[in-house]
């Protein structure tokens, strides 16, 4: 009976999350952390900062890793269920609404008008959005982060290579640096 | 069989957008318009302006609305499920090295590569989407469609969200004002 209180509670937590906040990974982390490990102390710090790492560095939404990490920390494989199912779907129902009034409504012209302004609106945050990335992506070793932008620029945009060839391959050569570098440092250290 | 085909489309979006917001787009794009044809490009970027307005993950979102309009409710689901499949089977796998070793530091590596790549990726999807926003025909981006008004209204919102302005309020404002200017200068 506690156990279903848990799940339930883990449940609900994740819901208000999601359903509350707007742009995506980088505010929501944040988020989860006060709650899970500020307000209810599920989780200490120090091990809820690790895995908000790991949560950042696993392939896909920031969100939904984190809350899979925090669902199995409190309560093993359906902690896990109750937390992603919470992360997954306020955006589930509200898209889902969204878009059956968008297919009714996209043929209708003030309809039209609104969603031009809107793809505007969106343009500009991305452009905002790249600017922001790409100068933080180049504090540190500007001159390797620099070349991987265009180079992966370049890929996608001109030679129009397939994404899922470009992340592998850029990948391996990030592994690859980072494995050099450190053999040039240990012979320096060595000399 | 479309949810099949749904499920694993964005089950490839899951596995291969690392470091979360935008770093999906890329992705999005290739799969709903370029390799399945599911989207018109207008209609992405649509996804992309309602995404922004409503909570949740970007790629959630995408699924959703893809699948929604593919094959309904239980199209949503699928796609959706084959979005966050990859995340549960490679965190779990990434919690258990945690937890053994205490270090990660081959993924450090892997990501010190992938970051500068997925901003590259992310600014070559935004290139397009800007296209598609700012030209009259999209699919021909030619000096002659080339659409002044919009022009101005994103350099206007670029400027103010360099000014720290709220995105939603940018992008309501956009949507808003270009209504009324669309219903006074018909």
């Amino acid at each position: 009976m506690k156990d279903k209180k848990i799940l339930q509670k883990i449940f609900l937590t994740s819901f208000f999350i999601s359903a509350f906040t707007f742009g995506g990974g980088y505010v929501i982390v944040p988020l989860m952390k006060k709650k899970f490990s500020d307000e209810l102390k599920w989780i200490d710090e120090p091990e809820m900062l690790d895995l908000i790492a790991i949560a950042q560095s696993a392939p896909g939404p920031i969100a939904v890793n984190a809350s899979i990490l925090v669902g199995y920390k409190v309560a093993k494989f359906w902690g896990t269920v109750a937390s992603v199912l919470g992360t997954v779907l306020p955006p589930l129902i509200t898209i889902s609404i969204i878009s059956f009034f968008y297919i009714m409504f996209k043929e209708n012209t003030y309809a039209q008008l609104l969603l031009k302004g809107l793809q505007i609106g969106a343009a500009a945050v991305i452009a905002d959005a790249v600017f922001s990335i790409c100068s933080s992506s180049v504090k540190t070793s500007p001159v390797f982060s620099i070349i991987m932008i265009l180079l992966a620029f370049i890929a996608s945009f001109v030679l129009k290579i397939n994404v899922i060839w470009i992340i592998p391959i850029a990948g391996l050569v990030g592994f690859l640096y980072d494995v050099a570098k450190k053999k040039i440092s240990e012979k320096a250290n060595l000399s | 069989m479309i949810y099949i085909q749904l499920f694993i489309a964005f089950f490839q979006v899951g596995l291969f957008s690392f470091g979360g917001g935008y770093a999906a787009l890329p992705l999005i794009q290739e799969q709903t318009v370029e390799v399945h044809n599911w989207l018109t490009m207008q209609e992405y970027i649509d996804l992309v302006a309602i995404s922004n307005m409503t909570p949740g993950p970007i790629a959630i979102n995408a699924s959703t609305f893809t699948g929604m309009k593919l094959g309904g409710i239980l199209g949503a689901v699928c796609a959706t499920a084959g979005c966050v499949a990859p995340s549960c089977i490679i965190v779990a796998l990434l919690a258990i090295l945690y937890y053994k070793y205490r270090n990660l530091d081959v993924s450090k590596g892997i990501l010190f590569g992938l970051k500068p790549a997925s901003a590259g990726l992310i600014a070559s999807a935004g290139l397009s989407i800007a296209i598609g926003a700012l030209f009259i025909n999209s699919s021909a981006p030619t000096f002659s469609t080339f659409d002044i008004k919009s022009c101005i209204f994103f350099v206007i919102c670029v400027t103010a969200l360099r000014f720290k302005v709220d995105q939603i309020v940018v992008m309501s404002v956009s949507g808003i004002s270009w209504l009324l200017m669309g219903l006074i200068f018909p």
